[in-house]
C-alpha cells in the first residue's frame, strides 16, 4: 500500500495560541487511518489543515501532489471530501439540497442523479426524510447527512472530525459500520478524528495518538491497544 | 363604496412599487444578512442610467435590458470593492458602509444630473382601464404584472438552479459551502448584482409616477421597509404581499383617518415597522429557523 495524503511537520496556530507542534502522519490509500486525542489536542486542526481551512506550516501532499496553501474550494474539487466537526448541516435546506450541494464540486457535470440512489442505499433513512428540512432532523441524522454529503462528491479522500460526539452508543456503532462499508465497497480513504478510542481502533487500520499538538503514539491498532497509556487514558481500563 | 374600491386600487398600485423594492432588500438580506440602506439609490442610479440612454434614442425595452445588465454588473462591482473589506466586520459597520454608500450615489447623481425634477416615460399605454366605476391605471397594473414576473422568475431562480441553491447555501452556512466547493464570496457578489438588478426594475416603474430626482427613492425606502418588515425579511414572496398591503393600509388609513390625510401617511409606514416588530417579528410570512439541537 502507498500513501494517499501525507502531511510532515504541521504546524498551526490561531491569533498567538499555538495548537499543532510538528505533527506528522499519513493515510494509506483504500485504508482507515484515525487520530486519536482528547478534547484540545489539536484533532479538528490538524484535518483543517488537511482541507485547508486553517493556514499551516508544514508540507501536505495528497495523490504526489503538495496541497498545503491551496484553498478549501480547490481541495474539494482535487476528491478531499471533509465531514466538518459539528456536522455542517445546512438547516434551512432540505435534506436533498443537502446532498445536491455535496455534489456540486463534481469534475463530471452530471451532478449525481444515479449517486441520490447510491446514498440513500448507505443511509435509507435520509430518503424517507429527503423533502424534510435538514434542521428537523435528529443528531444521528444530521451525522449520517454530513457522511452523505460528503460522499456524494465520489471523494478519494474523506475526512470525518468526531462522527461519534453527542450521539448514542447504538447509533454511533451502525454509523461507523456504515462508514466501514463504504471503505471497502467504494475504495474510499479515511481519515478518523476521534475522542471515543475504543471504537475508532476497531474500526481503523492504522492509528496516532495526538496530545497537546503532539503525535506522542503510532501504529497498528492491536499494537495501541495493548499500549498501558493508551488503556488508560483512553480505554478505560 | 366606489370610493373604497377605488383607494383600494391605487394602494395596491403603489404597493407593487413597494413590493418591488422590498424584494431586494430581502435578496440581499437573505444573501449576505445585511440589510442594504444603499438600495434605494442605486435604483435611483440605474433609472438615470435609464433616462440617459433612452435619451440617447434606444428604444424603450431595450434600454429597459440594458440597465438590467448595468445594475447587475454595478451591483457586483459594489459587493466587490466597497462591502468585500467590511464582510467580517460587525454588522453596524456594514450598516455605516450602506448609508456611506447612500450619500454618496446620492450626491454623485445629483452632481451629474442635477436635483430638477425630470419626466421618465411608461411602457405602458396612458388609458385608464375602467371596470364599473374603477379606474386601473395601465402603468399601475403593468408595474404590478412586471413586479409578479420578477418575483416568479426569483422562484425559479433560487428554487430550481444551482446557482440558486449555492447562494442559499453560502447564505446560511458559509463554512460548509466552502467545503462543498462553493465559492461563498462570488455567492455574495452576486446576491448584490440581482438585488441591485430587481431594484433598478422598481426605479424604472416608480420613475414615470414620482418623477425622476436623485431623491425620488427616500420615501419609498422607508415604505419599502415596511413591507418587508410586514411580509417577513426571509421571505421572497411575502415581501411582495407586504407591499401591496402596506400600499393598500397607506391609502386607507390617509382616505379615511380625517387627522392623517396625506401629510402623515409615511408615518403609516413607520408605524406598521414598530407594531410588525412588537407583535410578530418575523412578519407574516417570515419564519424563524427551527431547529433541533
Amino acid at each position: 500500500m502507498s500513501a494517499l495524503l501525507t502531511a510532515v511537520d504541521l504546524h498551526a496556530r490561531y491569533g498567538w495560541t499555538r495548537v499543532l507542534h510538528g505533527v506528522s502522519f499519513a493515510v494509506e490509500e483504500g485504508g482507515i487511518t484515525t487520530i486519536l486525542g482528547a478534547n484540545g489536542a489539536g484533532k479538528t486542526t490538524t484535518l483543517r489543515a488537511v482541507s485547508g481551512m486553517v493556514t499551516t506550516e508544514g508540507a501536505v501532499h495528497f495523490a504526489g501532489k503538495r496541497i498545503d496553501g491551496r484553498s478549501p474550494e480547490s481541495l474539494v474539487r482535487a476528491g478531499i471530501a471533509h465531514a466538518p466537526e459539528g456536522r455542517g448541516t445546512f438547516v434551512g435546506l432540505n435534506v436533498e439540497e443537502n446532498l445536491r450541494l455535496g455534489a456540486y464540486a463534481r469534475r463530471d457535470r452530471t451532478r449525481g442523479g444515479g449517486d441520490f440512489e447510491r446514498v440513500y442505499q448507505y443511509f435509507p433513512i435520509l430518503r424517507e426524510r429527503r423533502r424534510q428540512m435538514a434542521g428537523t432532523l435528529s443528531g444521528g441524522e444530521q451525522q449520517m447527512l454530513a457522511i452523505a454529503r460528503a460522499l456524494m462528491l465520489r471523494p478519494r479522500l474523506l475526512l470525518l472530525d468526531e462522527p461519534s460526539l453527542g450521539l448514542a452508543p447504538l447509533i454511533v456503532r451502525e454509523i461507523f459500520c456504515i462508514v466501514r462499508a463504504i471503505n471497502r465497497e467504494e475504495g474510499v480513504s479515511v481519515l478518523l478524528v476521534e475522542q471515543n478510542a475504543a471504537i475508532a481502533l476497531e474500526l481503523a487500520d492504522h492509528a496516532y495518538v495526538l496530545e497537546t499538538g503532539r503525535v506522542v503514539l503510532a501504529g497498528p491498532p492491536a499494537i495501541l491497544k495493548q499500549d498501558d497509556a493508551v488503556r488508560r487514558s483512553y480505554l478505560g481500563y | 363604496m366606489d370610493i373604497f374600491l377605488q383607494q383600494v386600487v391605487s394602494g395596491l398600485a403603489t404597493g407593487g412599487i413597494y413590493a418591488s423594492l422590498a424584494l431586494a432588500l430581502v435578496m440581499i438580506y437573505q444573501a449576505t444578512d445585511v440589510v442594504n440602506f444603499a438600495q434605494g439609490e442605486m435604483a435611483m442610479f440605474s433609472t438615470y442610467l435609464a433616462w440617459t440612454m433612452l435619451n440617447a434614442g434606444l428604444p424603450y425595452w431595450v434600454a429597459f435590458a440594458a440597465t438590467l445588465v448595468v445594475a447587475f454588473v454595478g451591483g457586483l462591482v459594489i459587493e466587490r470593492v466597497v462591502i468585500r473589506p467590511v464582510e467580517n466586520a460587525p454588522v453596524l459597520a456594514v450598516v455605516i458602509v450602506c448609508v456611506g454608500l447612500l450619500v454618496i450615489l446620492n450626491s454623485v447623481a445629483g452632481w451629474i444630473y442635477s436635483y430638477i425634477q425630470k419626466p421618465f416615460p411608461s411602457p405602458f399605454p396612458e388609458k385608464p382601464i375602467k371596470f364599473g366605476n374603477v379606474v386601473f391605471g395601465a402603468h399601475d397594473l403593468g408595474a404590478i404584472g412586471i413586479t409578479l414576473l420578477v418575483l416568479l422568475f426569483l422562484y425559479v431562480f433560487f428554487r430550481h438552479t444551482t446557482l440558486g441553491l449555492c447562494m442559499r447555501a453560502a447564505a446560511q452556512n458559509p463554512m460548509s459551502s466552502r467545503l462543498c466547493g462553493v465559492r461563498v464570496g462570488w455567492m455574495l457578489a452576486i446576491g448584490w448584482g440581482l438585488a441591485a438588478l430587481v431594484g433598478s426594475v422598481a426605479g424604472m416603474m416608480v420613475a414615470p409616477i414620482v418623477f425622476l430626482d436623485p431623491n425620488m427613492m427616500a420615501g419609498i425606502l422607508i415604505y419599502a421597509f415596511a413591507s418587508a418588515t410586514l411580509g417577513g425579511f426571509t421571505s421572497p414572496g411575502g415581501a411582495v404581499v407586504g407591499g401591496l398591503l402596506v400600499g393598500v393600509i397607506e391609502n386607507l388609513v390617509g382616505t379615511y383617518v380625517r387627522f392623517i390625510g396625506t401629510e402623515l401617511k409615511l408615518t403609516v409606514a413607520l408605524a406598521i415597522i414598530l407594531i410588525v416588530l412588537v407583535v410578530k417579528p418575523s412578519g407574516l410570512f417570515g419564519r424563524a429557523i427551527v431547529r433541533r439541537v
